[in-house]
């Protein structure tokens, strides 16, 4: 480590003028525009005079709704790399048939890479973290979370964890390993750059935000329901959003833990995963999928929350079977731990332990089933109102009838020495994350923007987006099916095989066509904005809702609600406006809320730091900013000014504003 | 499960049907080889299973979808309708019957294709004939090529494969520096090449033909072009071939040592398939035992000497560095890079001056290696 231990390397590392990639055209030209457009953005932050704004009302903010929009937000950015990525795949393996292609394997490695680690910790995971954190606490009836602060500082380690891949881009390389990093291709002899490191440490600064939000959202969900709001009148997204968390905590220490000991591989020379000197690779693979199966339950699940609550609300009715749906989803909580080893068959276990994760893998198909038919019967005698979210339910149903159906397949082992590693399991996951997940938070979108914003999101556009996503989605992966059932393998550079190019072909049209659907997602925001007093919704209920979020302003005051609602019955809300509620006039009493604080903004500049510092080896970095991170730990503990009053007066002008406003309307 | 698969066979040209419509090659869907086909029909049996209640849930919610419409008003609406028993039941056991069939589905198929299992039929109609013993054939995934290693006969190959039709072939298979799976789509799908672990395959090929075989776990830079050719042949050309071989014709030359491993095995692209005439007969054990390097300590002896409580603090000192070219990632410059990397020295004793691997008996030498990975203590 200190070997050479001359002035530049000390103070630098491993970092040198040739960790640019200024010989790489598509790098060079992707960071112009990067530089030219943060640039254009931060001269129109500073001409407009936002910087207070932003940093007082919303870096700072340890409002749930604010920090929720602020994931979403960040997943939405993300979602435009992580894409483009997706893009340059798609292109690569449409033209590169006895030709190279435009994307040597050095880069190109790199992009699939790159793809999958983005699109689940930094697309998937602030997608479902925003949403949990805008939504639990409204629909529990509580005024925030139970750790404000912590929430700001889990979403402010996140938002460094995805700066630290961004900088990748730029500065030195990503990991060239496939999404997981197995040993041994990730271990220092086999890739001895930054890419492995960036790849770590992007995800272990990541991991203590997602970690921290996960025992955050349990705390809350426990002990912040309003009076009389018992665990089985919890409102199902609310449920979801549990299970899910009580996946994060439980799984992602072992996901820390699996990357602190790849770590240690690659820094001090031990040998876990190393064959030959006493390790085993194979540690890490079950390891990593140990946190990664549960993974995949954490994305879904929040994302099967939305839909039932979505089903119930434009069908006018309660959702059938929610005791079967609160059991289903426990039980997918629990299974979610005992079906990882479905993930390698093919390495070689034996046929008792291959059926054993077979069969429990199965089993989760009963529980989804159950779900699916839940859904089904809520649309059974509705009286089903099309507004863009429902379409992505109906989009979604058969969509993901069909992924879960190519799961199944998969599950059965000896298939799986078929399926395994083929471009079949690549449609088979984009098939349910995208037809599960991202359908269902983008559904999430559009139901809850009116109450984050005040304004309903514009239906062209978001009903353009959908059909976009939908005919976009089969286009690009159908052919992918079929190239599975070629035998055809996944992360394939270049191609021999002429007769397989009119698949891939077909492939990237349908990205194209997924393209076109954020361009509208993004194109429904802008003129939602642009149009948002004809779309403003001053009732703060523009659906018919059935849960307590409905029952406050949009957007809701920081203080969410003036008196803690009390729950009688399922469907709070629902329950509230069949009893004729009236918006009350007057008793308000001073509420005590938490005060903003700059200490995530800081802690989570210093963890980059310290991550860059681990990446080149520039120790006095590293060490300089742990340091300083245990400090500004210990000295925030030493803040006692964390809470305010929010006086009885500014509450009734504020209630009284709303009752004139919905009264206008 | 016979009947059964009869039935579905039945739907087979359907989806043979489907296949020429489409003016593709679906080899998981039409294999030549035995294990395979098995493969195949399971997994036409397990979709036809789950087709069963599928095509209801699709069709019933797209049904639902727009028969309860809001601007159908003559459709029924019940607002307060939330719950039935009989419903529950249905949906809960619905699944739950399917998949008790697929699970036992499962667990027999699991068994009968166990890659570890010796197969006890040729193909459909004719089991394995008593005292036929199945080829021998090792693996070893190399930076980014296959090494075919036939202990047999005594001989060597990369990036070409040849096998003899309906002759059980039974496949070891470990890797040099990181993980590959040997893929074979139209002979039994893949098992994993991993470092200092051998897997097993047990495969019959039934046509006689070109096969590709390749590489389906990304391993690094040149891991696209990490496919060969895999011939079944007839046995008495595969006879000819072998002799040929071992005879030094037809392009193959010298022999296999630990050497010429140790050359063959640095990174390379797109290497031409080779031919060995002989091979050195402990070289698939040491390279599944990480220890192919002269004087360096083998996995298996290490394992056991960590087993009797390790030889305390000797073991900081027994160790050397080396310069090795390494493979795994691509960098700009080429195709692989130069590494440092430690190894624990072997111990001589004047019985083995060299170390264990030299150690030898009249079977071969002296060396086993559990051959599951999950359970790779070495005895």
């Amino acid at each position: 480590m200190f070997s050479n231990p001359d002035f530049w390397t000390s103070v630098f590392g491993r970092l040198s003028f040739e960790s640019l990639p200024i010989h790489e055209p598509i790098l060079v030209a992707t960071f112009a525009a990067v530089a030219l457009g943060g640039l254009a953005l931060l001269g129109a932050v500073t001409y407009f005079r936002l910087w207070g704004y932003l940093w007082k009302e919303w870096f700072t903010s340890v409002d749930h709704k604010k920090i929720g929009i602020m994931y979403v937000i960040l997943a939405v950015v993300m979602l435009l790399r992580g894409f483009a990525d997706a893009l340059m795949m798609r292109t690569q393996q449409a033209i590169a048939f006895d030709n190279p292609g435009f994307l040597p394997p050095h880069h190109y490695d790199q992009v699939f890479t790159a793809h999958g680690v983005i699109m689940i910790f930094f697309v998937a995971m602030p997608l479902v973290t925003g949403l949990m954190n805008l939504v639990v606490p409204l629909q529990i009836g509580a005024r925030d979370v139970s750790f404000p602060f912590l929430n700001n500082f889990s979403f402010w380690m996140t938002t460094a964890g995805a700066i630290i891949v961004m900088m990748s881009l730029f500065i030195g390389e990503f990991a060239m390993t496939g999404w997981l990093a197995f040993p041994p291709l990730s271990d220092i002899t086999n890739s001895p750059g930054v890419g492995v490191d960036y790849y770590i440490w992007a995800l272990q600064v990541a991991g203590v935000g997602t970690t921290l939000s996960g025992v955050n959202l349990i705390a809350t969900i426990v002990k912040m329901r309003a009076p009389g709001m018992t665990m089985m009148k919890l409102p199902i997204f609310t449920w979801t959003a549990l299970c899910s968390n009580i996946l994060i905590v439980a799984s992602f220490p072992v996901l820390g833990a699996t990357l602190a000991l790849l770590s240690l591989d690659r820094y001090v020379g031990t040998n876990f995963f190393t064959a030959g000197l006493g390790g085993n690779a194979m540690m890490y693979v079950n390891l990593i999928w140990i946190w990664g199966h549960p993974e995949v339950y954490i994305l879904i699940l929040p994302a099967f929350g939305v839909f039932s609550e979505i089903t119930s609300t434009f069908c006018g009715k309660r959702l059938f079977g929610y005791t079967s749906m609160v059991y289903a989803t426990v039980v997918i909580t629990i299974l979610a731990y005992l079906v990882w080893l479905h993930h390698f068959f093919t390495m070689g276990s034996g046929a008792s332990v291959n059926s054993f994760f077979g069969i429990t893998t199965m089993i989760i198909s009963i529980p989804t089933g159950a779900k699916i038919f839940n859904w089904m019967f809520t649309m059974f005698r509705g009286r089903i109102r099309y507004e863009v979210p429902m379409l992505w339910v109906v989009g979604f149903m058969p969509t993901f009838v069909i992924g879960g159906m190519t799961g199944v397949m998969l599950a059965v082992p000896p298939a799986d020495f078929q399926f395994h590693n083929t471009l079949f399991l690549v449609a088979h996951f984009h098939n349910v994350i995208i037809g599960g997940v991202l359908f269902g938070m983008l559904a999430g979108i559009n139901y809850w923007f009116p109450k984050a914003f005040g304004y309903v999101l514009d239906p062209f556009w978001g009903k353009l987006s959908f059909w976009f996503w939908l005919v976009g989605f089969w286009v690009a992966f159908g052919p992918l099916y079929v190239l599975g059932l070629m035998g055809v393998t996944r992360r394939l550079n270049h191609f021999e095989d002429g007769s397989l190019q009119i698949y891939f072909l077909i492939a990237a049209f349908g990205a194209v066509l997924i393209a076109c659907g954020i361009a509208c997602f993004l194109i429904q925001l802008v003129v939602s904005f642009l149009r948002r007093e004809q779309l403003r919704d001053v009732t703060g209920d523009p659906w018919d809702g059935r849960t307590l979020e409905w029952s406050t302003s949009s957007p809701p005051p920081p203080y969410n609600f003036a008196f803690t609602p009390v729950i009688h019955d399922h469907d709070a809300w629902y329950d509230m406006k069949k009893r004729g509620f009236k918006m009350p006039l007057s008793g308000f009493q001073p509420i005590h809320m938490p005060k903003n604080t700059g200490t995530g903004v800081i802690l989570s500049i210093l963890s980059t730091g310290f991550a860059f510092g681990m990446i080149w080896y520039m120790w006095w970095l590293a060490a300089g900013s742990f340091a300083l991170i245990v400090l500004g730990a210990i000295i925030h503990t030493f803040n006692y000014h964390r809470d305010y009053w929010i006086p009885a007066d500014e509450v009734a002008r504020t209630e009284q504003a709303r009752s004139v406003a919905v009264a206008g309307d | 499960m016979n009947g059964m698969s009869r039935k579905i066979l039945r739907l087979l040209p359907l989806m043979a049907l489907m296949a020429v419509l489409t003016g593709c090659k679906l080899s998981v869907l039409h294999p030549s080889g035995d294990v395979a086909m098995q493969q195949r029909d399971l997994i036409v049996a397990s979709t036809v299973l789950m087709l069963i209640i599928v095509v209801p849930v699709i069709l019933l919610t797209l049904y639902f979808a727009w028969r309860y419409r809001a601007s159908n008003t003559k459709a029924k609406y019940d607002p307060e309708w939330y719950h039935s028993t009989g419903l529950e039941v249905i949906i809960w056991t619905a699944p739950l019957v399917i998949i008790v069939a697929l699970g036992a589905l499962t667990w027999v198929s699991t068994h009968l294709l166990d890659p570890y299992r010796p197969l006890a039929r040729i193909d459909a109609s004719r089991p394995v004939p008593e005292g036929m013993a199945p080829v021998e054939v090792d693996v070893v995934a190399l930076d980014w090529k296959w090494l075919f290693i036939y202990p047999q006969q005594g001989f060597a190959t990369v990036n070409e494969l040849a096998v003899p039709v309906d002759v059980p072939i039974q496949f070891r298979l470990s890797s040099s520096s990181v993980m590959n799976t040997l893929s074979i789509p139209e002979m039994a799908g893949m098992v994993y090449a991993m470092p200092g672990m051998v897997t097993r395959l047990h495969a019959v090929m039934n046509k006689p033909g070109d096969y590709l075989g390749f590489s389906a776990n990304y391993s690094g830079a040149g891991f696209s072009d990490m496919h060969f050719n895999m011939r079944a042949m007839p046995q008495a050309d595969f006879d000819r071939w072998v002799a040929e071989t071992k005879a030094g014709q037809g392009g193959s030359q010298g022999n296999l040592g630990r050497e010429e491993y140790l050359a063959l095995a640095k990174p390379s692209i797109k290497d031409a398939p080779r031919r060995f005439a002989s091979v050195d007969p402990g070289l698939f054990n040491a390279i599944a035992d990480q220890c192919v390097e002269p004087g360096r300590m083998c996995m298996s002896e290490m394992a056991r000497l960590d087993a009797r409580g390790g030889i305390g603090p000797v073991a900081a000192i027994n160790t050397a560095t080396r310069r090795v070219y390494a493979g795994g990632v691509a960098r700009r410059e080429g195709v692989g890079h130069e590494s440092d990397r430690t190894y624990v020295l072997d111990f001589c004793t004047p019985s083995r001056p060299t170390g264990l691997l030299t150690e030898t008996s009249e079977a071969g030498p002296v060396l086993a290696l559990a051959p599951a990975p999950l359970t790779g203590t070495p005895e």
